[in-house]
């Protein structure tokens, strides 16, 4: 990573050198980077190939940054339907890992690296680390799972090559992870948000208050989360909440991540070229403008992506970011295209929900949207645990609540939802990403 | 000469009042008395025991959320009229009455009733002020048994 034996203990650390290249220089590499990725993908990946001949389109027609409009997309689908290696552009004796996502409906999404594909992401990584102001002194917990999820070996060899201690402790037994924050002095843990307020739930109830202990600093990813959720983690917690984004397609975690001023995710853009497209047009947006974001490996050898469509929905930050790096800031995704539910021919998205309960004091973080329907009409139950902050002894109160959080919901997304309050620990709770619609209706 | 009840947050479902009651028949409390108030979806059940302490520790142990509210009880004689006397008394002061369950005592021929106040103090300051018995029902529980 460019650390020389010297380096150990400054603030700036030096592999975070290209997040602060002038813009000029940046563009030119991006284009000489994205240039040889187009033609790499032509020569190699007869999926993208054929999509280029349909447009009548070589290589060589990509001649400015601003042509890549007119490249063809990459979705989703595309990998199942050439599952498992027909996307490679490398024979296979090049690739040295090869991971896989859990892929809920059908065949798995398959993604490959070559030595020199592992060495980028671990440099993302450390990237991503220090951009939380992590270095070699940090003791780091990672509860992401280790195996063909690329969340662990990602942050595993992204804290190695950092010089932190890593333990991959990987997910689960939570009481272990508890024991192990406390025993082995972590500074900062990796999980998913909703297992870290699990992790929070239980430590009391082992006599562990998390406060005292010398963890400072959580890297949260793997599902979308809200800023009233951070609003909530730090001061229970005393930690800064980071959030880090990435997608197997495109490399794993590593694609963007918080900085210290925590106001967008820097996208690591030497690497990860960004767009913003409008998804009912599939046209580039006005700067600052929200709408799905489109990913193109600058990189990769084993399997390069040109525009890929995330189905994820944010916006690029026009401003300069306080921290002084010049790779552009993405808004926190919030929600995904593809968590989103229609109800009633209305689109809704779970964190429209969390944000509205959050925004009540007091109100559990653990809630389940419940959809039914009897015959005709899409009904929403939101679930909503009680806590002893809510929880006041008359049925008024009680009363009171839910019809405080089911008009905050309403507020919000427009539609009546019935509020039933749950009893606590009623609700299962995530190692991994959190369920957060139980959709029973149907069809 | 206030009684410190617990309530605790209960889902209308098969099993979940009694899982509280037998938690508490496990730690060797005795309910002294209770009242359950219902919606269609949840209920909260209300007790008072001489521990109340050990059994909120008990209840929130197990994963109950319990609150405790102080609650203010009266002897009311054990005729008819009796408890529109108290009412009206009440009434009078201005105050109003959350909820309200009886003791399953008697002492003497008192029933013992137990009120939940917005201000139990002002509450009692009214009562004893019209010479109505404002009593401790546990220590009244102890006595007569």
């Amino acid at each position: 990573m460019g650390e020389y034996w010297h380096d150990g203990g400054c603030s700036f650390h030096p592999a975070s050198g290209p997040d602060y290249l002038p813009l000029e220089q940046l563009r030119q590499l991006q284009l000489h980077r994205f240039q040889a990725v187009v033609k790499r993908s032509y020569d190699h990946v007869s999926l993208f190939r054929e999509r280029m001949q349909k447009r009548g389109m070589s290589p060589e027609d990509f001649r400015s940054l601003d042509d890549a409009k007119d490249l063809p997309f990459t979705v989703k689908s595309d990998l199942r339907d050439t599952y498992p290696f027909g996307l490679f552009a490398s024979p296979m004796s090049d690739i040295v890992r090869l991971h896989a996502s859990s892929g809920t409906t059908g065949k798995p999404i398959v993604v490959a690296y070559t030595q020199e594909d592992l060495r980028v992401w671990s440099n993302v990584m450390v990237r991503s680390f220090a951009a939380c102001g992590l270095d070699r002194s940090d003791v780091i917990q990672n509860a992401y799972g280790y195996g063909l999820f690329t969340g662990g070996l990602g942050a595993h060899y992204g804290a190695e090559a950092l010089g932190a201690t890593a333990i991959p402790i990987s997910g689960g037994n939570t009481d272990r992870q508890i024991m192990l924050m406390k025993d082995f002095r972590a500074t900062a843990i990796c999980c998913t948000p909703s297992y870290f307020l699990r992790i929070l739930e239980r430590a009391p109830e082992l006599g562990v208050d998390i406060r005292a202990l010398p963890i400072k600093a959580g890297v949260f990813g793997a599902e979308p989360w809200t800023e009233e959720m951070r609003k909530r983690i730090e001061p229970e917690a005393h930690i800064k909440a980071y959030d880090i984004y990435g997608l197997s397609e495109i490399i794993g975690p590593g694609v963007a991540n918080e900085c210290q001023v925590q106001e967008g995710l820097h996208i690591f853009e030497d690497h990860f070229y960004p767009e913003i497209i409008d998804p009912e047009t599939l046209l580039p947006v006005p700067d600052g403008t929200e709408g799905e974001l489109v990913l193109t490996t600058l990189s990769k050898q084993a399997m390069p992506m040109i525009r890929y469509r995330t189905r994820d929905i944010t916006s690029l930050e026009t401003e300069c970011c306080p921290c002084g790096r010049t790779i552009r800031r993405m808004r926190r995704i919030s929600r995904r295209s593809d968590d989103m539910f229609i109800i009633r021919g209305i689109n809704v998205y779970p964190s429209q929900i969390e944000t509205a309960l959050l925004a009540v004091e007091g109100t559990s973080p653990h809630y389940q949207i419940v959809l039914t329907n009897d015959g005709t009409m899409d009904d929403v139950e939101v679930h909503v645990e009680v806590t002893p902050e809510v929880f006041g002894d008359t049925i008024r109160t009680m009363e009171t609540l839910q019809k405080r959080l089911a008009a905050s919901i309403e507020r919000i997304i427009n539609i009546r939802v019935k509020l039933r309050l749950v009893e606590p620990n009623s609700i299962q709770r995530s190692e991994g990403k959190a369920k957060r619609v139980l959709d029973m209706r149907k069809s | 000469m206030k009684i410190q009840q617990l309530s605790m947050f209960l889902e209308n479902k098969p099993g979940h009042l009694s899982e509280p009651c037998r938690l508490l028949a496990e730690a060797g409390i005795n309910i002294l008395t209770l009242s359950v108030a219902d919606t269609q979806q949840f209920g909260i059940l209300r007790l008072i025991v001489r521990d109340w302490e050990k059994a909120k520790q008990v209840l929130e142990s197990a994963g109950g959320v319990v609150n405790v509210t102080e609650v203010v009880a009266t002897e009311v004689e054990d005729r008819p009229g009796g408890l529109i006397k108290i009412l009206d008394i009440i009434e009078n002061a201005g105050l109003n009455i959350e909820y309200m369950y009886a003791f399953t005592f008697r002492c003497d021929d008192k029933a013992v009733i137990v009120f939940r106040f917005d201000n139990p103090d002002q509450a009692i300051a009214a009562l004893q002020a019209q010479n109505i018995n404002v009593v401790n029902g546990v220590e009244l529980y102890d006595r007569s048994h």
